[in-house]
């Protein structure tokens, strides 16, 4: 017999499931999917929301983060223009996506209609017991998008995913399959409205068959009050390569996790993650990669700024299983700590099991370097703007890697622009 | 143009004297050499011109224009023509090299109430500027300074000094590091920029320079002191002499 008494639902845990019951008429999929659904949310109720206590949620205590859990989406949102002009565009307004027509080389459904059709219910799994994402997600996803790039496909315009919320809960996924020799740019791009409060999750699944070629930026802009919890897994197949940007410059409670496997030969894993941090927000990104086959290699540059009294936390777990001979992986987590209230963690984790391998990590937290500032201010540059073009400098040194100039120029603005409004 | 008043300067840091009475007047129209062993204060005398937080003055002005510039910062400073070639410029990755020398021009120019310059005509005097320099173009499309060779680095100085047009030059040794070409491309680059209504102090350690920029005066600088002044011919008997003579004349 069981004698262990849970703690009391917190107003979250009861929000939660008070919204399953409400919403559960209207989530889309067969029984199958019910079934699925009704599993995930016991599992969140079962183990409550994770703690500390939870090693991978050590530095986000969600229980006592997690405030508002809203009901539906209640404020008013649109369609924005995308961050470079001429991008395929694949909408979700308030969690709602458009059965659209597909670009060449691409097939493209829209995720809710996955989900009616039968195919879904193996989707709706956690990865395991403290995937608080992977449950959540799964009990109340509602759209999405399906979509499969051809084999040899080059697209060579850049698909934008534009999630656009104000208020209200948002539950999407995004399953993205890159055929063999398949080449694309995505933006999974997240905005909100400052004025409302938001809860979101978001889960997209990459598969990348042989040979082929992804970019794919997170760009999460959400509002200052707006709660995300996002997940990316990924899986490169055979001398594919994944070069996964990830730009964090808004809400108020962020987790994005990384789960990524560099499962094929000669495969090849880029991160590069800039955290744009103010306020009194909470950020997490949290790695876990994988090299599992020998021959790959990859690369994981995380830089954090910091303002007022953000927080924010780098988890980076590299895993090379023993039969992984010859991987190359490099990680490092430089901050930029520009507040005396503000806090950045970073807790690097390599597990190596094979003997012939690199492997490094490295954790910096530096102020403005003073010989640099002189040098501006001796050009006549003001104190001010010598620390902006500095802090710019720090952040585009990582946006400059990638090979779209247009792409790069729009990034760099945005990260200009969100110095300028929090510095 | 400049005068410098018994000035005594210490490392904030550690409270070290490096600067110990030193007195120097420079005109508007002047080039005055900068000569001195090692350890002298040469190098520390540029920092504290351009306004260098390290160095503290703890007695003394410095007098630009007849104003004491010791309470402005280093924009101000440049703002109001001081410019300092740095000795070793730093590379500062991730700051484009056009974006900065817009940027540096740009609040330079607002600072005197000038209207921003237009990006077509900032090009056009970049390009310009750049090639009487025989620099690179592709040179300017790295970040700062980042990856130049020491040659690179220098002329980039200059090539700053050439745009921003200061009233106030100091070269502080711009000669190390260059080869015989690189020395007559920057040397013909100062030349250039001599004018009556601007003075040049070129500090540096040999009279090799000062073949291709010569001097109106040369002052011997030694445990931060000027201990004697002369015309260019001071250079020319350092150089044959030493400076044990002179310091030894001066004790």
């Amino acid at each position: 017999m069981d004698m262990q008494t849970k703690p009391p639902r917190t107003a979250a845990e009861q929000a939660i499931q008070d919204s399953f019951a409400e919403m559960i008429g209207q989530l889309p999929g067969d029984a199958a999917v019910m079934v699925a659904r009704d599993k995930l949310l016991s599992a969140i109720d079962d183990a409550g929301l994770p703690t500390r206590r939870i090693e991978s949620w050590h530095y986000t205590d969600l229980r006592s983060l997690l405030r508002g859990v809203p009901s539906k989406p209640s404020g008013r949102a649109g369609r924005v223009d995308p961050l470079v002009w001429g991008s395929v565009v694949l909408p979700v307004v308030q969690g709602r996506s458009t059965d659209l027509t597909a670009p060449e080389g691409m097939r493209l459904t829209p995720f809710s209609k996955v989900l009616q059709s039968g195919e879904a219910a193996r989707l709706l799994t956690e990865r395991g017991s403290d995937d608080l994402i992977g449950q959540l997600n799964g009990a109340f996803v509602g759209d999405g998008y399906s979509f499969t790039v051809a084999a040899d496909a080059s697209m060579d315009k850049i698909i934008e995913i534009q999630s656009v919320q104000s208020g209200g809960q948002v539950h999407s996924r995004f399953q993205a399959a890159f055929e063999a020799g398949a080449k694309a740019t995505v933006i999974e791009r997240y905005l909100g409205d400052a004025a409302e409060t938001g809860l979101s999750t978001s889960i997209s699944t990459l598969e990348l068959a042989d040979g082929a070629e992804v970019t794919w930026i997170i760009l999460q802009g959400r509002g200052g009050n707006d709660q995300h919890l996002a997940q990316l897994s990924a899986r490169l197949g055979e001398n594919s390569t994944l070069k996964v940007y990830v730009i964090n410059a808004g809400g108020k409670l962020t987790r994005q996790e990384l789960h990524v496997d560099v499962a094929g030969e000669g495969s090849h894993f880029d991160l590069r993650c800039v955290n744009l941090l103010a306020g009194d927000s909470h950020t997490d990104v949290t790695l876990t990669l994988g090299h599992s086959v020998p021959n790959t290699t990859s690369r994981e540059i995380v830089r954090n700024v910091v303002l007022g009294r953000a927080r924010g936390v780098f988890q980076g777990q590299i895993k090379v299983a023993q039969l992984a001979q010859k991987t190359d992986a490099q990680m490092s987590c430089n901050t930029l700590l520009l507040s005396d209230d503000g806090e950045f963690s970073a807790k690097p984790e390599l597990e190596i099991f094979a003997d012939d391998v690199i492997c490094g990590h490295g954790a910096t937290v530096i102020d403005i370097d003073h010989s640099h500032l002189f040098y501006l201010m001796a050009r006549g540059i003001t104190e001010k703007s010598a620390r902006g073009l500095l802090v710019n400098g720090f952040v585009d040194e990582l946006i400059d890697e990638i090979d779209n100039e247009v792409l790069v120029e729009a990034l760099e603005t945005l990260v200009e622009q969100w110095l300028a409004d929090h510095g | 143009m400049l005068e410098i008043k018994n000035l005594h300067a210490r490392i904030a840091e550690d409270g070290t004297e490096i600067i110990r009475g030193l007195n120097l007047t420079v005109k508007a129209g002047e080039v005055a050499a900068i000569m001195g062993p090692n350890g002298s204060g040469k190098s520390t005398l540029s920092y504290i011109l351009a306004g260098r937080k390290d160095y503290e003055v703890t007695e003394g002005d410095i007098l630009y224009n007849g104003e004491s510039i010791l309470e402005l910062d280093p924009s101000e400073r440049a703002a109001k023509g001081i410019f300092l070639a740095f000795q070793y410029p730093v590379e500062i990755p991730g700051v484009a090299t056009m974006q900065f020398l817009k940027v540096a021009m740009n609040e330079q120019r607002k600072a005197r109430g000038e209207e921003e310059l237009k990006t077509p005509d900032f090009i056009k005097r970049v390009k310009e500027a750049a090639a009487s320099l025989q620099i690179n173009p592709d040179m300017l499309k790295r970040p700062l300074n980042v990856g130049f060779s020491g040659g690179e680095k220098k002329r980039a100085e200059i090539l700053q000094m050439k745009l921003l047009a200061p009233k106030l030059c100091v070269l502080d040794e711009t000669d190390s590091g260059l080869d015989i070409d690189a020395l007559k491309i920057v040397s013909d680059g100062v030349n250039a920029l001599r004018a009556p209504d601007r003075a040049i102090i070129v500090i540096t350690h040999y009279q090799r320079l000062l073949e291709h920029i010569v001097p109106d005066s040369v002052h011997v600088l030694y445990q931060g002191q000027v201990i004697k002044s002369g015309g260019k011919d001071l250079a020319l008997d350092l150089e044959a002499n030493g400076y044990a003579q002179i310091i030894e004349a001066a004790a």
